[in-house]
C-alpha cells in the first residue's frame, strides 16, 4: 500500500471528502448517462474529433464557464472565511490552498479560455475565412488546455492543492517549504495548458495575417481581429518566457537542480523576474480581445463606426510594446535600486496613454449615437466607469515610491479586481451574450441578462471597493484571518454581501441560458442585432464551410456597407470547398499528456516514460499520416445555402 | 547553367560555417570571458540572420514586410527582456 500513500491528501477536511464522493458520483453520472442515451458515438465523432474552429470555440466556452464556477466556489470561500475577524471556516493551509487555486483557474484556466473560445469562433468568420490554419493544431490546441486543467484541478483530491499564490513565488514554491505534490500539480499542468496556448497564438497569427478575405488589408479589419493579432503576437513572444520558468521550476522541484534554490548559486528571485516578464503581457493578452469585444459592440449598438479607427489601432499597438517593459512593477519591494523603480514606474504609466485613447474613443462614438440599451451594450458601458477606476489605482500602484505602501495589501487587490473583472469578465459575457444568437441560433432573454448585469456590477463594486479602505488601513492580501481590533471586520462583511451578489449573477446567467435554450425563438435572422461586421453576413447556424463564396471586402465594416451602401459581397459562383477531415490524434495525444504530467507529478517515472513514448508516437503517427481533407461538391453547397435560408446571389 | 547554380545558398552555407568556426574558436583559443562572449554573440546574431534571409527565404515573399516586421519585434522583445533582467537583478540591485 505504499505505493498508494502518495496520493493521500496531505491536509484533509470533510469538504475534502465530500468533493471527492461529488467528483465521483459526477463523473459515473455523466458516463452512464452518456452511455444510456447512446450517445458516445455522436460525442466523438462530432466533437472530440472535431477540427471546426467554431466546435472548438464552444468547446471552449463551456470549459471556461465550469471553469469560472470552480474559481467563483473558491472565491466564496475565501470571502466567507474572512467576512468576520477570528473566523474559523477554513484553516489557514486550506486558504492558502483556496487562494493559489482561485488565481490559477480564473486567470489561466478561466479568462484564457473564454477569450480563446470566441477568438476561435469569431476571427475566421470575421475575416471571411473557412476555418483557421491549421485546423489540426487549433484541436490539439484545445485538448491540452482542457487536459491541463483536469490536471490541475484533481490537485486538491489526489496528493493535495498548490499553496504557493498563483504567483508560486519561490523560495517558497521549492521543496523545502512546499513539500507536497501541490506545486508540482502547478508547474506541469500550466505547462501543459500553456503549450496549447502558445500553439493558438502562432495558428491565429498566421490565420489573420494569411487567410483574410480578398480586399481586407491590415488595416480594413474589424477592431476584434486586430486585438486578436495583437494578442497572439503577444503570446507568441511572452509564453515562451513561462514555458521556460515553468520547465526550471519542475527541475528544481523534481530533479534538485538549483535555479531557484537560494543556495548553490540559485537565485530565488529570478523565478518573481521571469514569472511577472510572461505575467505582466498576459494581462495584455487578457484585456485587448475584451478591447476588440467592446470596440464591436459599442459601434453596433451606437449605429455609428467607431470613432478613431487608427488610434485605435496604434494605441493596441503601442499597448503591446509597452507590455513587455513593465513587469518589475510587479515586484518594487524586491530591493532594486531607486534608478530602475523609477524607469519602470514611467514606463507603467505610460500605459495609462494608449488605454486612455481607447475610453475616449468608445465615449466618442457614443457621442450623438442612436444608443439602444441590450445586454451587450449594457456591459461595456458599465465597464467604462468601472474599469477607469481601476486603472486609475493602478497609476497609483505604478508609482513606486507609493507602492511601498500599497505592496501586498487588500488595495491591490482591489485595484487588479476592478480592471479584470470590467475588463475581462464584463467583455466576456458581453462578446457571450452578442455572439450566442450566431453560435446556437437563438437570443439569450433580455431581461434575465440585465438583472444579471446588474447583480454583476454591484457586486463587484460591493465586493471590491471596501478593499481600498481596508488595505490603505493595512490589511495584507491572502492572510487567512484577522483580530477584531483591527477594525476591518464591516469592510470584509460588505466584500462578502458583493461576493454573493455576484455569484447570484452568475446563477442568473446559468438561468439565462436554461430558460432561452428553453423558451426563446428560434425565428431570428442570420444578424438580429443589425450589426457591421462579417460573422453576421453568412447563415446561422454557420454551415461547417463558413462562407459558400468568400466575400469581397472594400472597408472595415464590409457587411454594414452590403446592407446599406450597395456593396456587393457575394461575386462569382459556387465552387466546390476543400475542407480539413477529422482527427482523434490531438485530443488521444493530449490525453498522454495528461497521464505524462500526471506520472511527473508524484515521480512515477516508468509511467512518465510510457506516456513520453505514447507522445512520440503520436508525432510519427502524424508525420506520415496522409490526409488531404475532403471536398463538399457545389451541388451539396446549394443544397445546404437553400435549406438555410435562400441562396445568396 | 550559371542561372541554374545557386551561388546565392553557396555563399550562404560557407559563410556559416566560417560563422560557426569563428564561434568554435572561441572554445579553442584562450581568450578572457568578456571577447568571447562577444565574440560568441555577434556570430549568433549574423548566424541567425542568414539563416532566415538565405535559406528560410525571409524576403522573397509579397509579405516581406510583415515577416521583417515581425522579426523586428521579436528582436526587440528578447532584447528588452535581457536587458531588461540585467537591469532590474544584477545592475541596478
Amino acid at each position: 500500500m505504499d505505493f498508494f500513500d502518495r496520493f493521500a491528501i496531505p491536509h484533509p477536511s470533510p469538504v475534502i471528502y465530500a468533493a471527492m464522493v461529488a467528483i465521483t458520483l459526477t463523473v459515473i453520472a455523466i458516463v452512464a448517462g452518456i452511455t444510456y442515451t447512446k450517445k458516445w458515438g455522436y460525442l466523438w465523432r462530432e466533437w472530440l474529433t472535431t477540427v471546426d474552429h467554431k466546435r472548438i470555440g464552444m468547446m471552449y466556452l463551456v470549459s471556461a464557464l465550469l471553469m469560472l464556477f470552480r474559481g467563483g466556489a473558491d472565491a466564496i470561500m475565501m470571502r466567507a472565511q474572512t467576512a468576520l475577524p477570528e473566523n474559523t471556516l477554513l484553516d489557514s493551509q486550506h486558504y492558502n490552498e483556496i487562494f493559489t487555486t482561485h488565481g490559477v483557474v480564473m486567470i489561466i484556466f478561466m479568462a484564457m479560455a473564454f477569450i480563446m473560445a470566441l477568438m476561435n469562433f469569431v476571427v475566421p468568420l470575421q475575416i471571411g475565412a473557412r476555418d483557421v490554419a491549421f485546423p489540426r493544431l487549433n484541436a490539439l490546441s484545445f485538448w491540452l488546455y482542457f487536459w491541463g486543467a483536469m490536471l490541475f484541478n484533481i490537485s486538491f483530491v489526489i496528493g493535495g492543492s498548490p499553496d504557493a499564490g498563483w504567483t508560486s513565488y519561490f523560495p517558497l514554491a521549492g521543496n523545502e517549504f512546499s513539500q507536497s505534490v501541490g506545486t508540482n500539480y502547478y508547474m506541469i499542468a500550466i505547462q501543459i495548458a500553456g503549450l496549447g496556448t502558445l500553439i493558438t497564438g502562432i495558428n491565429f497569427i498566421v490565420t489573420i495575417l494569411k487567410m483574410r478575405a480578398p480586399g481586407m488589408t491590415l488595416m480594413k479589419m474589424p477592431m476584434f481581429t486586430w486585438s486578436a493579432l495583437i494578442t497572439n503576437l503577444i503570446i507568441a513572444f511572452a509564453f515562451p518566457v513561462l514555458t521556460v520558468a515553468l520547465a526550471m521550476g519542475t527541475m528544481d522541484r523534481l530533479f534538485g537542480t538549483n535555479f531557484f534554490t537560494t543556495t548553490n548559486g540559485g537565485m530565488d528571485m529570478l523565478w518573481a523576474n521571469l514569472f511577472w516578464v510572461w505575467g505582466h503581457p498576459e494581462v495584455y493578452i487578457l484585456i485587448l480581445p475584451a478591447f476588440g469585444i467592446y470596440s464591436e459592440i459599442i459601434p453596433t449598438f451606437a449605429r455609428r463606426n467607431l470613432y478613431g479607427y487608427k488610434s485605435m489601432v496604434a494605441s493596441i499597438v503601442l499597448i503591446s510594446v509597452l507590455s513587455f517593459v513593465v513587469w518589475v512593477h510587479h515586484f518594487f519591494t524586491m530591493g532594486q535600486g531607486a534608478m530602475v523603480n523609477s524607469i519602470f514606474s514611467i514606463t507603467t504609466m505610460a500605459i495609462a496613454i494608449p488605454t486612455g485613447i481607447k475610453i475616449f474613443n468608445w465615449l466618442f462614438t457614443l457621442w450623438k449615437g442612436k444608443i439602444t440599451i441590450t445586454v451587450p451594450m449594457l456591459y461595456s458601458i458599465g465597464f467604462i466607469p468601472i474599469f477607469t477606476i481601476g486603472g486609475v489605482t493602478g497609476v497609483m500602484l505604478g508609482m513606486s515610491a507609493a507602492d511601498y505602501q500599497y505592496h501586498n495589501t487588500m488595495f491591490l487587490v482591489a485595484h487588479f479586481h476592478l480592471v479584470i473583472i470590467p475588463g475581462v469578465v464584463f467583455a466576456m459575457l458581453a462578446g457571450l451574450t452578442y455572439w450566442w444568437p450566431k453560435m446556437f441560433g437563438f437570443m439569450l432573454n433580455e431581461r434575465i441578462g440585465k438583472w444579471a448585469f446588474w447583480f454583476i456590477s454591484i457586486g463587484t463594486c460591493v465586493a471590491f471597493f471596501p478593499m481600498f479602505i481596508s488595505g490603505l488601513d493595512g490589511q495584507a492580501r491572502r492572510m487567512y484571518t484577522y483580530s477584531e481590533a483591527t477594525g476591518f471586520g464591516i469592510w470584509n462583511m460588505l466584500s462578502f454581501a458583493g461576493a454573493l451578489m455576484l455569484a447570484a449573477g452568475f446563477v442568473l446567467i446559468v438561468y439565462n441560458i436554461y430558460y432561452s435554450t428553453r423558451y426563446a425563438s428560434r425565428d431570428i435572422s442570420s444578424d438580429p442585432w443589425d450589426a457591421r461586421s462579417l460573422e453576421w453576413a453568412t447563415h446561422t447556424p454557420v454551415p461547417d464551410y463558413n462562407f459558400a463564396i468568400t466575400p469581397q471586402v472594400d472597408s472595415s465594416e464590409a457587411f454594414w456597407d452590403s446592407k446599406k451602401n450597395g456593396h456587393t459581397l457575394y461575386k462569382g459562383k459556387y465552387k466546390e470547398i476543400h475542407m480539413p477531415s477529422n482527427s482523434g490524434v490531438p485530443f488521444i495525444m493530449s490525453a498522454i499528456f495528461f497521464v505524462f504530467g500526471f506520472a511527473m507529478v508524484f515521480s512515477i517515472w516508468i509511467l512518465a516514460i510510457v506516456a513520453l513514448l505514447g507522445i512520440f508516437a503520436c508525432l510519427i503517427h502524424r508525420s506520415f499520416e496522409q490526409d488531404h481533407g475532403y471536398h463538399i461538391p457545389v451541388e451539396e453547397i446549394k443544397e445546404t445555402e437553400e435549406t438555410l435560408g435562400g441562396a445568396k446571389q | 547553367m550559371k542561372e541554374l547554380f545557386p551561388r546565392k545558398q553557396v555563399m550562404g552555407f560557407v559563410f556559416s560555417l566560417v560563422l560557426t568556426i569563428v564561434a568554435l574558436s572561441v572554445y579553442f583559443l584562450n581568450m578572457s570571458f568578456a571577447v568571447g562572449m562577444t565574440v560568441l554573440l555577434v556570430t549568433a546574431f549574423i548566424q541567425a540572420g542568414l539563416q532566415l534571409i538565405v535559406f528560410m527565404h525571409a524576403g522573397e515573399s509579397e509579405d516581406k514586410g510583415s515577416i521583417y516586421i515581425n522579426i523586428f519585434y521579436g528582436v526587440i522583445v528578447a532584447l528588452l527582456t535581457v536587458f531588461g533582467t540585467l537591469l532590474a537583478m544584477i545592475w541596478g540591485y
